[in-house]
């Protein structure tokens, strides 16, 4: 079945399984591997990418859900790092094994997007989805909060 | 050569490169007793230009990474050291992963031991290509040497006020005789300009843009995508299939069977589904009807553990060390404990899942492989191929989390088997519920511990009885005499004076894997040693930290009993350093809100000194930890914020099996699959966590693990001093807190 689909700004179709999760069909047939596989089960985030704006996890998103939606990944955000959250990352020195920064970074986006001054418990809440087994949610947190700085002196 | 059989996992660690592809176990290991890692590395020498720096005629620096990338930041870490005797502005440097070359490079990468191994070799190959680079502009000026300086990424001539930089000297000097690397001069640490300094991460970057590329990140032309269906059972395997419907799955392309691979991979073997994508052939495995022979494991259940955990209790084990006579102290004494301690299975869960990419050609064979070992990961498929080590090129990829899982070999052994027999370039992938229930876990263990105090508090007894289904038993030639090798750690040389101290061990049996989970042996032994002498404190009347002092005594050094070649003794000063240090910064003794309680421990492994106070309160039967001070002596700190976000990290990893997850045995199988039944830490469940580094300048030493072991112990002992209930056994149950 063909999906037609906007991705990081540009009209896609791609003919695969219709049940085929986005997860895979970003990852495998589209060779766009920032987006990460963690569970399959969306107790992770490490898929974490925005549909329609929504923090989604893409590992249960059946490709033919998204027919005619705007999908963005983590490679849509900026080709340079110049997203003010990926700027805090890096200031903040926030990944360490780094596989599951592409969804937290994801979900920090759409947060900010919301609320852009969040408070420490939005942020406990609104990325409370997202497992980092390195344990950086100190850095996250930090990091979100610069962001938010960085974007207000835009 | 010393002949020893025997493989404990610092023999494990280092000879990675010796490690074949059936069998770990019995091979005619080098133990490189010397300390000195520069000796040890027993290579040939190699031309630092040839090895570890590479400089363009426009001066880019490109320095070399021997070990792995898994989050821990050698690769940020170690090219500073190369830097820093090289002289060059780190502005320059650009960092690349070494080829896999054995008899080059050292490449394992575990046991907290990047930084601390690493240290003099590549000081030494830094330095060489410095002294190569000053003796080639000295030529070209026509001067004595020894008035010409480097600095900068270059070499200056003092007194004519000439640089050259190192990018018009690099061919000469790489063709200039190399040092000898037992002599090169190295700085003087006062003249650091590089190590000791807070250098963010060079991976950063593309960890925040997506663009890191983790082994799951792999694309080759050609190539499929594999899924392997495992028995369940530990030591099960197929008896009969039908994949029937598994053929008709969309994008499927063929169904093999796989052997296990026995002892050494330790691979269950099974039935492997190829398909054009990855969930193609999840959707085919799931389609697949499967027989299985369960084996002689199907009955275990942590059930059956436990009972026999209280049956090797109930008698004596084997004597690991006997000082004095503690049985003879406990019996003669009034003032005594004994209590228990029990610990589950622990998985790593890292958050990539296993997986590799293999292209075994006729003529050769390449591989992309998140690993610790990739000298491993080359063996094991020379040896599926039958090619020679030298015509497998095996590409180290950033490994999305490691903490011991990834120094395996088996999911190369399986994707090396599966290439082969399909042709093509396969990935085997992992699924979560496979990485979850094909694990090799850190053990589970019981610990009986009794001691005894004499009136004015002074340890008079001190007895520890382990059992255990220990890593020994499973990897070791001997490990069937001496299981007890790997279990201990620190545990049998603690820096508690007692009279009378003894230890004692016997192994349960059991069909789970195991192995080297972050921090290992000293992830238990930590909890048992530090919450003991918590209770000791306690059964004294005296404040834990001013007890903890009073036992540890006078400056000394205490040989490591499990290590005594090789590794440094445990010195009191330092362990009394980081206890005092870790109490001013707490505030210990000081005043908290109700309802707010301090605990506090600390411990030495990977030789590195660590203390942690832990502040917890309790909500609706779970805990909060509120807050983590830590204090750290890893000698001295390369990258102090690097050293930072290990400690943080390993806080967050010890707290994961304290109060969150535990695997558990039911019919020979994990009954845990996912996120959703073995839970983490999320980010509300952080604590705030402050590490104070000491800015020592002994060597550096482990700092990857050293955060782990105190922090469980910190949480139940501020838990006790809240709420005056001992914890004694992992992960917190919620009855505990009833």
């Amino acid at each position: 079945m063909a999906v037609t689909f906007t991705l990081n700004g540009k009209s896609t179709t791609v003919e695969v399984d219709p049940q085929m999760p986005l997860l895979w069909v970003l990852r495998d047939t589209l060779n766009l591997t920032g987006t990460k596989f963690g569970c399959g089960m969306a107790l992770c985030g490490a898929c974490t990418v925005h549909i329609n704006g929504e923090a989604t996890r893409s590992c249960i998103t059946p490709v033919s859900s998204i027919a005619g939606k705007k999908i963005t990944t983590i490679e849509g955000l900026s080709a340079d790092a110049s997203h003010p959250v990926q700027k805090a990352w890096i200031e903040e020195d926030v990944p360490q094994c780094g596989y599951c920064q592409s969804g937290q970074i994801m979900s920090a986006v759409a947060l900010l997007a919301k609320k852009p001054h969040p408070t420490d418990a939005d942020i406990d809440d609104a990325m409370s989805g997202n497992i980092c087994r390195c344990g950086t949610y100190q850095r996250i947190r930090k990091a979100i909060h610069r962001a938010a700085s960085l974007e207000a002196a835009k | 050569m010393s002949g020893s059989p025997t493989l404990d996992r610092r023999d494990f660690l280092k000879s990675g490169a010796a490690l074949g592809v059936a069998l770990v176990i019995g091979f005619h290991l080098d133990a490189r007793t010397t300390t000195d890692p520069a000796q040890a590395q027993e290579k040939p020498p190699v031309n630092p230009f040839d090895a570890w720096v590479r400089i363009t005629p426009d001066n880019r620096v490109t320095l070399i990474l021997e070990k792995s990338e898994m989050g821990q930041g050698a690769m940020t870490a170690l090219p500073m050291i190369l830097a820093e005797e090289l002289c060059v502005d780190w502005k320059q440097v650009k960092v690349e992963q070494a080829p896999t070359n054995p008899k080059v490079y050292d490449h394992g990468t575990g046991g907290s031991g990047s930084v601390a191994g690493s240290w003099l070799p590549l000081r030494r190959a830094g330095a060489a290509g410095r002294e190569m680079l000053i003796s080639a502009a000295a030529r070209r000026w026509n001067v004595n040497r020894d008035t010409c300086v480097a600095q900068d990424g270059g070499v200056l001539h003092g007194a004519r006020k000439n640089f050259l930089a190192y990018g018009e000297l690099v061919e000469e000097a790489a063709k200039l005789p190399i040092p000898d690397l037992k002599t090169v001069p190295l700085k003087n640490p006062s003249e650091f300009t590089i190590v000791g300094r807070d250098i963010p991460r060079v991976d950063a970057k593309e960890k925040a843009t997506g663009t890191a590329k983790f082994g799951i990140d792999a694309r080759v032309p050609g190539m499929l995508y594999a899924v392997v269906a495992r028995c369940p059972v530990f030591g099960g395997k197929v008896k009969s299939f039908d994949a029937t419907k598994t053929k008709t799955v969309s994008g499927v392309r063929d169904v093999i069977t796989i052997d296990a691979a026995g002892k050494g991979a330790f691979t269950a073997g099974g039935i492997v589904v190829l398909a054009d994508n990855s969930w193609a052939a999840m959707e085919g495995r799931r389609a697949l009807k499967i027989v299985w022979d369960e084996g002689p494991s199907a009955s275990e259940s942590s059930a059956t553990l436990d009972k026999q955990f209280l049956e090797n209790a109930a008698k004596p084990g084997k004597m690991v060390r006997n000082d004095g006579d503690a049985d003879g102290a406990l019996a003669g004494s009034k003032k005594k404990i004994d209590v228990s301690y029990e610990f589950p299975f622990a998985p790593h869960a890292t958050m990539e899942p296993m997986n590799c990419t293999v292209h075994i050609r006729p003529d050769g064979a390449e591989a992309w492989v998140p690993t610790q070992a990739p000298q491993w990961a080359q063996d094991v498929i020379a040896g599926v191929s039958g090619l020679p080590r030298e015509s497998v090129i095996v590409h180290t990829m950033l490994m999305g989390g490691g903490f011991g899982r990834r120094y395996q070999a088996d999911f190369v052994m399986e994707a090396a088997q599966i290439s082969k027999s399909a042709g093509k370039p396969v990935m085997a992938l992992w699924t979560r519920e496979d990485d979850m229930q094909h694990d090799f876990y850190r053990p589970a263990s019981y610990h009986k511990l009794q001691g005894a105090v004499e009136a004015d508090g002074k340890l008079l007894a001190w007895k520890h009885f382990q059992t255990s289904t220990s890593i020994a038993a499973m990897w070791d030639a001997k490990g069937e005499e001496n299981p007890e090798k790997s279990e201990f750690g620190t545990a049998v040389f603690i820096p508690y004076e007692a009279s009378n101290f003894r230890v004692e061990y016997t192994l349960a049996k059991s069909g789970v894997p195991r192995a080297w989970w972050r921090s290992v042996e000293h992830s238990t032994s930590g909890f048992v040693v530090e919450c003991f002498v918590d209770e000791l404190a306690t059964l004294v009347g005296v404040d834990p930290l001013e007890y903890r002092l009073r036992l540890i005594g006078d400056d000394r050094e205490i040989p490591d009993f499990v290590n005594p070649k090789e590794g440094k003794p445990l010195n009191t000063a330092r362990q009394k350093g980081v206890l005092k240090l870790v109490a001013e910064k707490s505030g210990w003794g000081s005043p908290l809100e109700k309802g707010v309680a301090r605990g506090i421990a600390a411990y030495y492994s990977f030789e590195t000194y660590t203390a942690c106070v832990a502040e917890v309160s309790v909500k609706d039967k779970a805990v909060k930890v509120n807050r983590l001070v830590y204090a750290v002596d890893c000698g001295r700190p390369v990258n102090p914020d690097g050293v930072r976000a290990q400690v943080e990290s390993a806080a967050i990893y010890g707290l994961s099996a304290a109060l969150y997850g535990a695997i558990t045995i039911q019919g020979g199988r994990v009954e845990q699959s996912n996120f959703n039944d073995y839970e983490l830490p999320r980010i509300g469940d952080a604590p705030k966590t402050e590490v104070h580094v000491v800015r020592s300048t002994e060597e550096p030493t482990g700092i990857g693990e050293p955060g782990l072991p105190v922090v469980g112990a910190a949480v139940c002992n501020a838990l006790y001093a809240l709420r005056g209930k001992r914890i004694r056994r992992l992960p917190i149950a919620s009855e505990d807190l009833a």
